[in-house]
């Protein structure tokens, strides 16, 4: 069964731009991302849309769809009524580079900066062991395809382009929680996570993990965490006088 | 056939919030282009906490109809003074008349609530805005969130969980003490003791889901399999945990319809269902 949909899209680079309205043929079983391909190659031969793997699990295609932002190939064309227009705009976080294609630089200079895995020597054998329990809660963390859904979401670089010189996003500070939390690792980096990558920003409002394709519960589990955890390093004088006096070793 | 896409002059606009001007976004006007009723959540939310809080303040400051043998209010519980109603609990001393007794205590279950991870997220999205909904873009110019005064203060959230588990002890031993009846003799159930059970545990369940208490048991060790007991206290407040939106609300308006429930007994608009 096939219909004749509405579709609104960004069409623009840097310099401006606009919503274009398009008429095209929607197939059942579809996705988003079909869509657009069919614009592109009968109408629009010049669009231009990121992608790669059509399986939601390269992270290429974030877009905003009828403004929330979602992967265009994991969002069924089943979820709107036929008559609904559909609009397709790029991340509004981060510099357009033409139509719904942007330019998301800023989550790999973060990335870069957050301080290494630095696991403690192995052991006599050669090996590095850990528990399957320990290791638990970081491994939910690697389960994120770096779609940069979440730092498109997040209020505080969506709406405030100057935080970001002060704020990584919440994709980092589950990166950071991820290591914090890992019966490997060896570095604190409960005060780089407050003083340098801004944790104090996030208000968990949790728009984050609203969006995440992976379902990773981003301020549940680890933002809050994190929260505590610095709460223990900075903000709780129990926590301080026993570390002080060696009652409170870390892990 | 192909048509090339129009392209607009100058425009450097913002990803709106108003934050300044954001180079090179895309040019999008719209403060949302979401299309559901995104509004209906925070406006629901101001409903019911602006509701919840007029009669819980009208209740602290009436400074009476909170005692109907044996059953005390939750907002007057523990009742310190020598103004207290009843006999309920160790009597500290005597404040002026004026000062009703609801207002030595509820400093403390105010400041669990207003430090509480899911009502900040309650309170940040439906009153202040920031955001309103995910994606809807809120209206300050600047936006520091909870890294200075007075916000920070945020971080002090366990010890209001402290003070929180203290208030479960008391109200669940006023819950027993409710199990004696008007002269005191042991033996004795009605719906106010039940309403009083149920109160407490509610807010016993809302303390114990709460993301502090999660890190506190066991959040904080980076070794589970060194603390067996530990990883299994942590695995059940976790559980407990992803839960802890529902008993905010829940046990918000099981203390306020406790309240209300004594409130009737006092004011004699009812009398107490009793069992034996
Ligand atoms: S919970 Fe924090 S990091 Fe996540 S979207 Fe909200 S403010 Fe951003
Ligand atoms: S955490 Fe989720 S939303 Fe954020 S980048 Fe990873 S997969 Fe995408
Ligand atoms: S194309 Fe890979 S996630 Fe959509
Ligand atoms: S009481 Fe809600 S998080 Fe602590």
């Amino acid at each position: 069964m096939s219909y004749d949909a509405t579709f609104r899209v960004w069409r623009g680079d840097a310099d401006g731009g606009g919503l274009q309205t398009f008429t095209v043929a929607v197939n059942e079983g579809e996705v988003v991302l079909d869509v657009i391909h069919r614009l592109q190659s009968t109408q629009a031969g010049d669009l231009a849309v990121r992608w790669n793997c059509k399986a939601g699990k390269c992270g290429s295609c974030s877009a905003e769809i009828n403004g929330r932002p979602r992967l265009l190939c994991m969002t069924r064309m089943s979820t709107f009524g036929e008559a609904e227009t559909v609009t397709v705009t790029p991340l509004r976080t981060f510099p357009v580079i033409r139509d719904l294609v942007t330019d998301v630089s800023f989550n790999y200079e973060q990335a870069a900066r957050i301080p290494a895995f630095t696991p403690k020597p192995r052991e006599a054998d050669g090996n590095h062991r850990m528990q399957q329990v320990d290791v638990e809660r970081s491994q939910e963390f690697r389960k994120c395809i770096e779609c940069w859904l979440c730092q498109d979401t997040c209020h505080v670089l969506r709406d405030h382009e100057e935080n970001k010189a002060a704020f990584s996003g919440p994709r980092f500070l589950i990166r950071l929680a991820e290591l914090d939390m890992h019966p490997l690792d060896t570095v604190d980096r409960r005060d780089a996570a407050q003083d340098d990558f801004g944790l104090g920003y996030c208000n968990i409002t949790k728009c984050c993990s609203e969006v995440c394709p992976e379902g990773i519960h981003l301020t549940d589990n680890g933002i809050i965490p994190l929260k505590e955890r610095v709460v223990d390093r900075r903000f709780d004088p129990l926590t301080w006088l026993g570390s002080k006096i060696g009652r409170r070793p870390k892990g | 056939m192909t048509a090339t896409a129009p392209r607009g002059t100058g425009g450097v606009i913002p990803g709106r919030g108003d934050g300044g001007p954001a180079p090179r976004r895309a040019a999008i006007p719209e403060r949302t282009l979401r299309t559901d009723r995104w509004w209906v959540q925070p406006l629901v939310t101001v409903v019911v906490l602006v509701l919840f809080i007029a009669y819980s303040t009208f209740r602290a400051f009436q400074n009476a109809h909170y005692y109907a043998t044996p059953y005390i209010s939750p907002f007057y519980s523990p009742c310190i003074t020598t103004r207290c109603e009843g006999d309920s609990f160790p009597e500290f001393f005597t404040g002026p008349s004026w000062i009703s007794p609801a207002i030595y205590i509820l400093v403390l279950p105010l400041g669990i609530r207003l430090t509480c991870y899911y009502y900040r997220k309650a309170y940040y999205r439906s009153f202040w805005l920031s955001p309103p909904a995910c994606a809807v873009a809120e209206p300050h110019r600047r936006y520091t969130g909870e890294t200075r005064l007075p916000l920070v203060g945020q971080n002090i959230h366990r010890y209001f969980l402290y003070a929180a588990l203290v208030f479960n002890v008391i109200l669940f031993y006023e819950a027993f003490r409710s199990f004696r009846d008007e002269t005191g003799e042991w033996g004795h159930m009605g719906l106010g003791t039940l309403i009083l059970l149920a109160n407490a545990v509610l807010l016993f369940m809302y303390s114990i889901s709460c993301h502090s208490c999660r890190h506190i048991v066991g959040g904080r060790l980076n070794h589970f399999s060194a603390h067996p007991l530990r990883y299994k206290a942590w695995t059940w407040v976790s559980k407990q945990n992803a839960r802890h939106m529902q008993y905010a609300w829940i046990s918000l308006f099981g203390v306020a319809f406790a309240d209300f429930y004594v409130f009737l007994l006092a004011t004699g608009t009812i009398t107490d269902l009793r069992f034996f």
